[in-house]
């Protein structure tokens, strides 16, 4: 479904550039869900945008369903890709009402009969009419997270990215929203790739995921193995070691030059 | 623990707005000795602004009820400003969330630690130097001389939160308030700057507030946990018998969490019942 080969990506040039992802490959295929995972500056959330084509391409290739994208990417492409953006309360218009951020990309795309989508897709997300017209800041994070599920969702699309869809939610809502994402993607039959620095979260969405450090690929691995704790590499384990919790008898094995 | 470090009896925190009264702390009490206290709950809880009325930072319009808010003896309630102002900061002093917004952006790291301790300490330039600099290294800076001289925007997270940390450690506090210290940072980072917390607490029998929204973090560090919602205290228990919590909040976000040890779909989600805020 989305194959990604040898992706650089550079920001600026001369003194200023930064090379945010080095040299990263992975497959994933159709109906697969698949995580990268990493610290601050570990470059996984600008794989995503390379991928959407909020970040440039600098080099390797980016395909989806056997087609290298092309930039700037097509309404084809968003018809195909979606993206969630980690805070609810930041990637909604504020000043437009939960019709309006819905129906803006039905419009874009000639949909029709936006009045029964907009509908289904606020079912769909677990919300009711009765938030048809609500703005944003009368919703509650959860809530929020929703509403940009459903825009990303009303088009159909068969891959979803998910950047850091949880971080900025309650524990309690964050389960909520797990659940959904779990239920969309049985019911739809829908790709993800999820970006998250929260080994348990990556584990219980997907089933094989990247680890990423510094822009660069470290480990590829299955949530099977991060389960059992069966990692070959030593910053997959200090990863795994600090999710567990704080210890007092640790080594110090998390003092790794930051 | 003969005499506690803070007592809190019936803390209430209200904000009086426009559209009516809103009780963001509604009751809270608490005693502290030389140890670890975590507080812990959601967004809205009003976790952070129990901490922040132990300070008497609550923001206007708020009001600060409490039956007795005392540290080591003092009534924080009935003291003068001048000497609130040298508790603060003092003997109390409270590390933020955020480094990127707590630290003054016009300010070498060194300049500002200096600043803190001699608004403290009567002690000269030198002294004050000196001091500044033990404690970047004592917060485990490999470098303290550079950092000593850089500007927050040119530290990273972690360490950043480490500067924050020396500044309000230089002044040898009794108690540390800490909101949210490393919530804005990596996992590996924090661990870090959990383990600097830990060893400066046992060597120097501080007390400790640590107010987070992460249940099992608070768990592993704390000695005692205080479980808050809707502004008032749920439950309180040792950290370590945090697996026999009895109300049904704590047993429901300590449920609600995705585990690496164990892959339960659908998560079990929160059932709020109305009778938990009454």
């Amino acid at each position: 479904m989305l194959d990604i080969q040898n992706l650089h990506v550079v920001f600026g040039t001369g003194r200023l550039r930064v090379e945010a992802v080095k040299n990263v490959s992975f497959h994933v295929a159709a109906g697969e869900s698949y995580g990268l995972v990493g610290e601050s500056g570990s470059g996984k959330s600008t794989v995503l945008r390379a991928i959407c084509g909020l970040a440039p391409i600098s080099d390797g290739r980016v395909s989806v369903d056997g087609r290298e994208v092309t930039t700037p990417r097509g309404k084809d492409f968003y018809r195909t890709v979606q993206m969630v953006f980690q805070d609810p309360y930041a990637s909604l218009h504020p000043r437009h009402t939960v019709d309006r951020i819905l129906s803006e990309p039905l419009a874009i795309h000639g949909e029709k009969d936006a009045e029964a989508r907009i509908l289904q897709a606020l079912r769909e997300v677990g919300l009711g009419s009765s938030f048809r017209f609500r703005y944003p800041h009368q919703l509650s994070g959860g809530q929020r997270q929703r509403i940009a599920i459903a825009r990303a969702l009303i088009l159909r699309p068969k891959v979803l990215l998910l950047d850091e869809p949880t971080s900025a939610l309650d524990a309690s809502v964050q389960a909520e929203i797990l659940n959904l994402l779990d239920e969309l993607r049985r019911k739809m039959g829908l790709t993800y790739i999820l970006v998250s620095h929260d080994l348990a979260v990556v584990a219980h969405l997907c089933e094989r995921l990247l680890v990423m450090r510094h822009g660069e690929a470290i480990e590829e691995t299955s949530a099977a193995a991060l389960r059992t704790s069966q990692a070959s590499n030593s910053y997959t384990q200090s990863l795994i070691q600090a999710s567990q919790g704080y210890s007092r008898a640790a080594p110090d094995s998390t003092s790794i030059a930051v | 623990m003969t005499k506690p470090l803070l007592e809190v009896e019936d803390l209430r925190v209200r904000f009086h707005l426009r559209t009516g009264t809103v009780e963001a702390v509604r009751g809270v009490s608490f005693q502290l000795g030389r140890e670890r206290l975590g507080i812990v709950g959601e967004s809205g809880s009003g976790k952070s602004q129990t901490g922040r009325a132990i300070l008497g930072l609550t923001p206007p319009p708020g009001e600060v009820t409490a039956g007795r808010l005392a540290f080591d003896g003092i009534d924080l309630l009935t003291a003068s400003r001048r000497t609130l102002r040298t508790l603060r900061g003092g003997r109390i002093s409270m590390v933020m969330q955020d480094p990127k917004y707590s630290l003054n952006p016009v300010m070498t790291i060194g300049e500002q630690i200096i600043e803190a301790y001699q608004a403290h300490a009567k002690a000269g330039r030198g002294e004050a130097r000196d001091r500044a600099l033990a404690m970047l290294e004592a917060v485990k800076m490999r470098d303290p001389g550079r950092v000593f001289a850089l500007y927050p925007h040119e530290v990273s997270g972690g360490m950043g939160q480490r500067a924050m940390i020396a500044m309000m450690l230089v002044t040898e506090p009794d108690l540390l308030i800490a909101d949210e210290p490393t919530s804005a940072l990596d996992v590996t980072v924090s661990m870090e700057i959990l383990r600097i917390l830990d060893e400066l607490v046992s060597e120097r029998g501080m007390g400790l507030i640590f107010i987070s929204h992460d249940l099992k973090l608070v768990s592993s560090f704390c000695d005692r946990v205080l479980v808050m919602y809707a502004g008032r205290v749920v439950e309180e228990l040792e950290a370590k018998h945090l697996r026999e919590a009895k109300h049904p909040y704590t047993q429901g976000l300590m449920s609600c969490l995705p585990t690496l040890a164990n892959d339960v779909r659908p998560l079990p989600t929160l059932n709020r019942d109305p009778a938990w805020a009454q």
